[in-house]
């Protein structure tokens, strides 16, 4: 690389802060009124060192990185603290001064890399641009300085790539090439705002591995703002935890994992899924209530109303200010901090009994599923190809059992979802209901009772409710479609008892929907799927859109549920720590193709499929005594309209060395049973299958 | 590339069809015709007179066959006095009819403007020209005009300049040409106010267009697209200057202008570009209002005279020049589409 022009005053030693956030307040304001995003808020970034910020979406995290960008829009001002980056004022930085920071020691990398990147420029062109702006410096060199930075990024075929638009890349290479775009001037922070939460988990992991590894050889400091707590332990250095517009806790991302001081922060590490949680013995401990609104802050302690340690008369008599607990730079914001026994156990408020696995309900035997797409462009007609969405499915659901369907976008899943319901018909294969074949039965030519035992909960639950019907009236059209109850009275009566099934107040409905929450609004979405007493549920996806407080009371409620109703759930996520805390039953899909089924122990440990053994290795755990081995997958996941032959993994497969000839690329190999009901597609010999070692495992203390 | 320009010759030969016969079939019927005669021969006929004029002049067979012949795919009519061809469609310069010829349009014969005298195709092409000069003119002030307006007022959503250009594009919209050519004939070239700057007519511009004469017909067309056009940039622009990307490039370090310039500017365009395509045959009906309204003799006047006087084969051209206008600018909108936006663009 080119030396960037630096002046040495500047220079700042390891060490030193780079970043000082002093008692920053940021504030929105509205025609009517100020709404306070950020308050009181207080960080330092120190050279060549990592500070993650988490919290959900709402607690002021992204606020805080525009703050330092100096760019809160024609609405949010700063109203009190200061921002100082090498010593340099920022919040008083003239236009022209922050133009040169922007860019060159200050580089941002974004959420969602399709809506970063400009769909009319050429990929060069935008990363030519940096330098251009900030270096002055000629077309040609700046060209090979973009040439050099992709090739450090990693992406194959680095000419071919800056002569191309973003649309024509995939999601991991649009992020590899928004973080060239932030390396392009060398510069001194980094700040990345959730930078792979719209990626596949292989891939993040591939992402995540690239910024750590180049943030050390260019010693560049980060801020890496993220929801996931386990990115962050993989990440970061130091961590600050965000509560409703207010740090909460920092300090030593060890300490506040292993001792954290906040009640926050503990009740946080109850409510997502790590190894060993358990739904049946160590349930996952909900939030009580929700986030507040910014405009709807209680008095004192932002988390008062939602805290198990709550006293009245003290937590919300005055603002808590940030308190020194033991360790190296270890602060909370809670004035309990020492009277709380952080070390006792949860207290378990009811032993579930796991309930028995009854009959098949569900058969798939040999699904397979085809689409014809012709290419649509100028030509008019193009031809015609096959997306091979499907290929050969074959797995059996029990009643009251969990089926989860794992795998990354593109593997079928969603596909399955939609054969099941009847949005599509099977290719070829059959699909049986409690005896009766439906995989060739549109939804709209399935008679009621298919149609109401067949039901499903969607990801998304902001876009799955019309929003001009109230909550009441969408139940209750859903118990008139399922035929369900005698008269108006009657399905009144039973939409109040569905509400009360999804733990929501009686008056909700009457409410519409935008007066819901995300939680609230996936449990009208639940009551729906449950109306008529569904036999199968298929959940696609159905946490993944919430925030992390809010997940574990929605997935405990759809275990309640089907404990209750002996429902069949399919449970399709890409989320590996959930499934292992709920499913019953483990199937691993890669490009059409079943690659491992069998129960989530079996599937969890060796022997794996490798398919398996890397998306194992790359979801974040958020546990120091996880160790993991490191895995990561090359390339993006091949096209269905292109599957590679013989083995759909085998061009990213790490095993396939160790099978003789070319087999794998010739045949797509026999499931292999390990146990009964355990099925692998591999052509590993048992051997090899046998040498594997675990992926996690928990260092004992 | 080949089977959509196919496929869309394919659509303006059917259309340009239906248009004709759908003319054709109204400018044909009995009183229609009778107009006809009684305009050649005079009012104070009787039915008789009419009846033999017409069956003279070819307009006594069935329609479809006349139909047939305007086409070219039917001989075109004579009329025989004693054996001898005294009248037919398909006369040869110097007044000698052929008989059992075809000379429709896809010989390329437009046919005979009743009231023109003259061929209609050599009316049409030197209307075409004279419309066409106009319309040079106006899109040279309207494009730019609309596309500076709509970028300055949509690059600061609800600033002081945004709110003021905003204001002026939506009353110019709303100023229906008939009433801005008048306003502006008042006001610039009358005695009414005295200002006097610019001619009220445009008939010398015919021939030798000048900023006197030229100034009003022009303004008053343009300015009606030109709000129009200005509001649908600023929406765009707006909702571009808006876009993560545009947040990317700004924090890149990119200054404002060159933010507005290179990386909004050619995804702000895309939409407008296809409203300023579709403003070709829009603008066709300003032409008619402003033409007539400033005396100047190209397509717009050329399609009112031949109207009122019910002047068949006149009409019948006017029809399938405007097909042929209003398909090719959408052909090229969409070529033009494509070019803009990269994300279509076939590979």
């Amino acid at each position: 690389m080119t030396d960037t022009v630096t002046d040495p005053a500047l220079e700042v030693a390891p060490g030193e802060p780079i970043l000082e956030i002093r008692n920053l307040s940021i504030s929105f304001f509205t025609r009517t009124r100020e709404i306070p995003a950020v308050m009181d808020f207080s960080a330092t970034v120190r050279a060549g060192e990592a500070l993650g910020l988490v919290g959900e979406s709402g607690c002021g995290k992204s606020t805080v990185a525009l703050g330092v960008m100096q760019d809160l829009g024609v609405n949010g001002r700063i109203t009190g603290g200061s921002i100082k980056f090498r010593g340099e004022e920022l919040t008083t930085m003239s236009p022209a001064r922050l133009r040169e920071i922007r860019g060159r020691d200050i580089a941002m990398i974004y959420q969602e890399p399709m809506a970063s990147l400009n769909p009319a420029l050429k990929i060069d062109r935008q990363l030519m641009e940096v330098p251009m702006i900030h270096e002055g410096i000629s077309a040609e060199e700046a060209r090979a300085r973009a040439l050099e930075v992709v090739r450090d990024v990693r992406l194959p075929d680095p000419e071919r790539i800056l002569d191309s638009y973003p649309h024509q890349l995939s999601g991991g290479q649009q992020q590899r090439i928004v973080i060239a775009m932030a390396l392009m001037s060398k510069p001194a922070l980094l700040i990345l705002d959730e930078p792979t939460t719209a990626l596949d988990v292989t891939v993040e992991a591939a992402v995540i591995d690239l910024v750590r590894e180049l943030g050390e050889k260019y010693g560049t400091s980060m801020l890496f703002i993220s929801h996931n707590l386990g990115l962050v332990l993989e990440t970061c250095d130091r961590i600050c935890v965000m509560y409703s517009g207010e740090a909460v806790e920092r300090g030593r991302i060890g300490e506040v994992f292993d001792e954290m001081r906040h009640p926050y922060t503990q009740a946080l590490f109850r409510a997502i899924p790590l190894p060993g949680a358990d739904k049946a013995t160590r349930p996952l401990i909900a939030i009580p209530g929700n986030f507040p609104l910014p405009d709807e802050r209680p008095p004192g302690c932002n988390f008062g109303p939602r805290c198990d340690y709550f006293q009245e008369g003290r937590c919300d008599a005055q603002p808590i200010p940030m308190v020194e607990v033991p360790g190296d730079g270890h602060e909370a914001r809670c004035i309990r901090t020492e009277e709380i026994d952080w070390d006792a156990p949860p207290e378990v408020s009811d032993h579930r009994e796991s309930t028995e696995i009854g009959e098949v309900v569900l058969k798939v035997d040999g699904l397979q599923k085809y689409y014809q797409v012709s290419r649509p462009g100028l030509l008019g007609g193009g031809e015609a190809q096959v997306v091979k969405a499907n290929e050969t499915l074959s797995f059996e659901a029990h009643e009251s059992e969990t089926l989860a369907i794992v795998g990354e976008s593109g593997c079928g899943k969603s596909t399955l979802a939609k054969v099941l319901m009847g949005l599509e018909t099977a290719t070829a294969g059959g699909v049986e209901l409690d005896g009766r074949a439906v995989g060739d039965v549109p939804i709209e030519k399935r008679d009621t009772r298919t149609v109401a035992d067949v039901q499903m909960v969607f990801q998304n639950p902001f876009d799955t409710l019309n929003p001009s019907m109230t909550v009441g009236r969408q139940i209750i059209r859903a118990l008139e479609i399922f035929g369900v109850g005698d008269s108006p009275r009657d399905r009144k009566r039973r939409m109040l008892e569905l509400l009360d099934l999804v733990k929501l107040p009686r008056e909700f409905a009457t409410r519409m929907p935008r007066q819901l929450s995300g939680g609230q609004k996936q449990r009208v979405g639940i009551a729906r799927a449950f109306a008529g007493g569904a036999r199968i549920v298929v959940a696609d996806e159905p946490v993944s859109a919430l925030d992390v407080s809010v997940q574990a009371a929605v997935t405990d409620l759809l275990m309640e549920i089907q404990r209750e109703q002996k429902t069949t759930l399919l449970f399709i996520s890409h989320d590996l720590s959930i499934v292992r805390y709920l499913a019953d039953r483990v199937m691993v899909m890669y490009l059409g193709h079943v690659v491992e089924i069998g129960t989530a122990r079996e599937v969890f440990s060796p022997p794996y499929h490798p398919y398996t053994e890397a998306l194992l290795s790359a979801v974040p755990i958020a546990d120091t005594h996880v160790e993991k081995k490191h895995i990561v997958l090359e390339g993006d996941v091949p096209s269905a309209m292109n599957p590679p032959s013989g083995c759909p993994f085998q061009t990213r497969c790490r095993w396939k060395s160790r099978v003789p000839g070319d087999l794998c690329e010739r045949e797509v190999p026999p499931m292999v049973e390990f146990a009964p009901g355990h099925k692998v597609k591999c052509h590993l010999s048992q051997e090899e299958f046998a040498s594997m070692e675990p992926v996690i495992t928990l260092a004992e203390n | 590339m080949i089977r959509f320009l196919l496929s869309r010759l394919l659509t303006l030969l059917v259309t340009a069809f239906a248009l004709t016969f759908i003319v054709f079939f109204l400018t044909n019927l009995e009183p229609s015709l009778e107009k006809i005669a009684k305009s050649e021969i005079g009012t104070r006929v009787s039915d008789a007179e009419v009846e033999s004029w017409l069956d003279r002049n070819g307009y006594g067979e069935p329609m479809l066959v006349r139909y047939g012949e305007w086409l070219g795919v039917v001989p075109g009519w004579t009329h025989t006095v004693d054996g001898e061809v005294v009248a037919g469609r398909c006369e040869l310069p110097g007044g000698t009819v052929e008989t059992s010829a075809f000379c429709g349009i896809l010989q390329g014969d437009w046919g005979w403007s009743t009231v023109f005298r003259r061929d209609v195709a050599e009316i049409i092409g030197r209307s075409l020209a004279l419309t066409g000069k106009l319309m040079f003119w106006v899109m040279m002030v309207m494009v730019p005009g609309a596309l500076i307006l709509g970028v300055l007022a949509g690059m600061r959503e609800g600033s002081k300049l945004d709110r003021s250009l905003s204001t002026v594009s939506i009353l110019t919209t709303a100023t229906p040409e008939y009433v801005s050519g008048v306003v502006f004939i008042a006001v610039f070239a009358s005695t009414a106010v005295g200002l006097r700057w610019f001619n009220g007519s445009a008939t010398s511009a015919m021939e030798d267009a000048t900023f006197e004469n030229f100034t009003l017909p022009v303004l008053t067309i343009a300015l009606y697209g030109m709000g129009y056009i200005a509001r649908m940039t600023r929406a765009s622009m707006t909702e571009v200057m808006t876009a993560q990307y545009i947040r990317t490039a700004r924090l890149k370090g990119v200054s404002f202008p060159k933010i507005v310039l290179r990386h909004a500017l050619r995804n702000a365009l895309i939409a407008p570009f296809t409203v300023i395509m579709l403003q070709f045959p829009w603008l066709l009906n300003g032409v008619v209002i402003v033409e007539t309204l400033f005396n100047y003799k190209g397509f717009g006047w050329t399609l009112v005279q031949a109207a009122g006087n019910n002047d068949i084969e006149l009409l019948l051209g006017v029809s399938v020049v405007s097909v042929v206008v209003v398909l090719l600018t959408q052909l090229i909108s969409d070529i033009g589409y494509v070019y803009l936006n990269p994300r279509i663009r076939v590979s």
